[in-house]
């Protein structure tokens, strides 16, 4: 009676941080922002509920349309950290062995040593009209005057597949190096090419992994604030960046809640989507990494 | 007379300095059972690779179904293989495994069904198809494994110690009904295997490999009862091992002598020579024990020994005794009979063997 009790005070304390991290930081913030979601301002301190800023989100097309926008990049640019990954992640977990794999591994987390912003504004010395690639470009005559290479689309997708690539990495090494090499010998004796063995078996066998990694960077993508408004400039037209103009530009907290939710059903959507269509369920996928 | 389905020229594969294979030729014959048996490190893994098409040769050419296989790969040989982990794909199922191959050669699903079911229902797994691998038991994977390989109607089929992984009762089991398979279907095979029971009782042929080159090549029985070096002898069977000097020769039979002392007659093998250090080899089978030495047959040397331990196990059981003078181990089989069933530890006791039965070699280099 008296163990069984302490048992389960012992689990009690051992949950507490985590309970506490997700009552205090996720779920009581989220329901005062549902809160403020749900209402109208209709003069001073006073408040009404309502739909209305749902309404507007619905009725400005610019908003609307920045919320696509900012789906449709982060889909392409978490398919894009896939192919990049894909191949180092291989080379890291089949073909390198020992010291030179664990080698290799620490030469993509290095970068991530070094703070976030700091990284972007590295791309910027890169890339802005007066700064390296640019002015590399004029010298070998492949342009005349240099180029802006900052403020594109293309711009945004660099930064965010780079500052994606080690979240996409860590599951792909992790459940390819599950793989058996001898199923891939196996495939290759019994007459399958390489795309085959690829699509028939690697691809399947690293399927949690695949997903569990799209699943992060198309979070951390579509949450991602820094780079886009940095690399993107004024253009870049994020949706992360509408909510943050929501709550401190202009102090409409009540748009800038409604427009947090509105993000947060995006991505739920979207990953609920993805693992319908790969045929996997969230704990597996979980499980896997 | 047809063409050999496996025939190898002068292979050789390195790796840095160490040399796997080293210069081998040899030539497999259709439809019949190889054997490849020797320690885990002699290369017979190498070879196999070599043969799959897994790694490339350094120089020499293997020849499969009468074409050089130089610069073929793996997928496009006449070659399958069965892995020692048997890699069974698992996110397939029983039927899209064996189905696999057929589907990379454009066999129409209709047809692969038929095929793959078909060859299932010889395996004795009709009506698995379905299921999953982790369905299965050792057993029927080993047998979808097989089949995996043989409805693709291979040249060679090629078995990298494929009952490693099973236990000793399945093991025995799967023994007998991979030569049936074999006779059934007629495919050459071509298996290594460190464990000689496993080739013995298995091969047509069995070659026994040791750094890198063949030491003999021969059927079981040549290997068992006439074996060509020291490394042969005492890989093959179990054998009681005796160094000493040839001391005096005599046609055939040469008498070796221990640093002790002790003398026994031996078959001489061609290369000894009087004074050589030799090697000779006796199988515990070939001794014949007595309480006395009037007990054992007439007109042979008699030895005297103390029994040292019994090991009983059932058919197999021997005394384990130590040779009066020089207190060498010596490993004798006990007579079916039970005769000498009562035997006690530290009972003196005499044995002896025949001349003819017993071999002796040049010494190895050290």
């Amino acid at each position: 009676m008296s163990r069984r009790w302490q048992g389960s005070f012992t689990l009690a304390l051992l949950l507490a941080p985590a309970l506490l991290w997700l009552g205090c930081l996720i779920v009581l913030p989220h329901v005062d922002l549902a809160i403020l979601s749900f209402r109208e301002r209709e003069g001073p301190r006073h408040y009404v509920a309502s739909l209305a800023q749902y309404r507007t989100f619905f009725a400005e097309p610019l908003y609307w349309r920045v919320f696509l926008r900012t789906a449709i990049i982060s889909v392409l640019a978490t398919a894009l950290t896939l192919v990049a990954a894909f191949p180092i992640a291989w080379v890291i977990a089949k073909l390198a062995r020992g010291r030179s794999g664990s080698l290799l591994f620490i030469v993509c987390l290095i970068p991530f040593w070094v703070s976030e912003t700091v990284r972007t504004l590295g791309w910027m010395i890169l890339l802005r009209q007066s700064g390296v690639l640019p002015g590399l470009l004029v010298k070998l005559g492949l342009a005349g005057v240099p180029p802006e290479l900052l403020y594109h689309d293309a711009t945004i997708f660099v930064g965010l597949v780079y500052t994606s690539m080690l979240f996409m990495l860590i599951p792909l090494i992790s459940s390819l190096e599950t793989l058996d090499n001898s199923l891939v010998e196996a495939a290759y004796d019994l007459g399958a090419s390489g795309f085959t063995v690829l699509r028939t078996i690697v691809v399947p066998h690293a399927a949690p992994g695949i997903s569990a990694g799209c699943i992060i960077v198309f979070m951390l993508t579509l949450g991602n604030y820094l780079t886009p408004a940095l690399l993107g400039g004024k253009n870049s037209q994020w949706f992360t960046e509408q909510i943050y103009t929501q709550f401190i530009t202009r102090f409409n907290w009540e748009q800038g809640a409604a427009f947090g939710f509105l993000l947060l059903a995006l991505s739920t959507a979207i990953v609920v989507a993805g693992l319908r269509l790969s045929g996997q369920r969230f704990g597996d996928v979980m499980r896997g990494t | 007379m047809t063409a050999p389905d496996l025939l190898a020229d002068a292979v050789v594969k390195r790796f840095a300095d160490h040399v796997a294979v080293d210069s081998l030729s040899f030539s497999v014959d259709r439809g019949s059972f190889f054997s490849i048996l020797g320690p885990s490190g002699c290369g017979k893994t190498t070879l196999l690779r070599m043969i799959a098409g897994f790694i490339a040769p350094d120089s020499g050419d293997i020849v499969i179904g009468g074409k050089s296989m130089r610069g073929v790969a793996p997928n496009r040989r006449p070659v399958n293989m069965v892995f020692q982990q048997l890699a069974l794909f698992p996110m397939m199922s029983v039927g899209e495994n064996v189905a696999f191959g057929l589907a990379r050669r454009g066999t129409p699903k209709a047809e692969r069904r038929k095929r793959s079911e078909a060859m299932l229902e010889r395996v004795g797994l009709a009506g698995a198809a379905h299921k999953r691998v982790d369905e299965l038991s050792g057993g029927q994977r080993q047998r979808v494994a097989i089949a995996r390989s043989l409805v693709l109607e291979p040249t060679l089929l090629l078995l990298d110690e494929p009952l490693g992984a099973l236990d000793l009762k399945l093991r025995e089991h799967m023994k007998i009904e991979l030569k049936q398979l074999q006779a059934a279907f007629g495919t050459t095979f071509v298996y290594i295997t460190h464990d000689q029971s496993e080739a013995l009782v298995l091969s047509d042929h069995v070659a026994v490999m040791s750094g890198g080159r063949f030491e003999q090549l021969g059927t079981p029985q040549d290997l068992y009862y006439r074996p060509a070096t020291p490394f042969v002898a005492s890989f093959v069977g179990a054998n009681n091992r005796i160094v000493g000097r040839a001391t005096r020769l005599d046609g055939q039979t040469a008498e070796v002598t221990t640093a002790e002392g002790w003398t026994i007659l031996a078959q001489r093998h061609a290369a000894v020579r009087l004074g050589d250090s030799v090697e000779a080899f006796v199988r515990p089978e070939a001794v014949n024990l007595g309480r006395s030495e009037s007990e054992l047959p007439p007109g042979r040397v008699a030895h005297a020994g103390v029994v040292e331990s019994l090991l009983f196990d059932g058919a197999n059981s021997a005394v384990l005794l130590r040779e009066t003078r020089t207190r060498r181990e010596f490993r004798i089989a006990l007579p079916q009979t039970g005769q000498f069933a009562d035997l006690r530890v530290a009972e003196p006791i005499f044995f002896s063997f025949d001349a003819a039965r017993a071999t002796c070699f040049a010494a190895r280099k050290p």
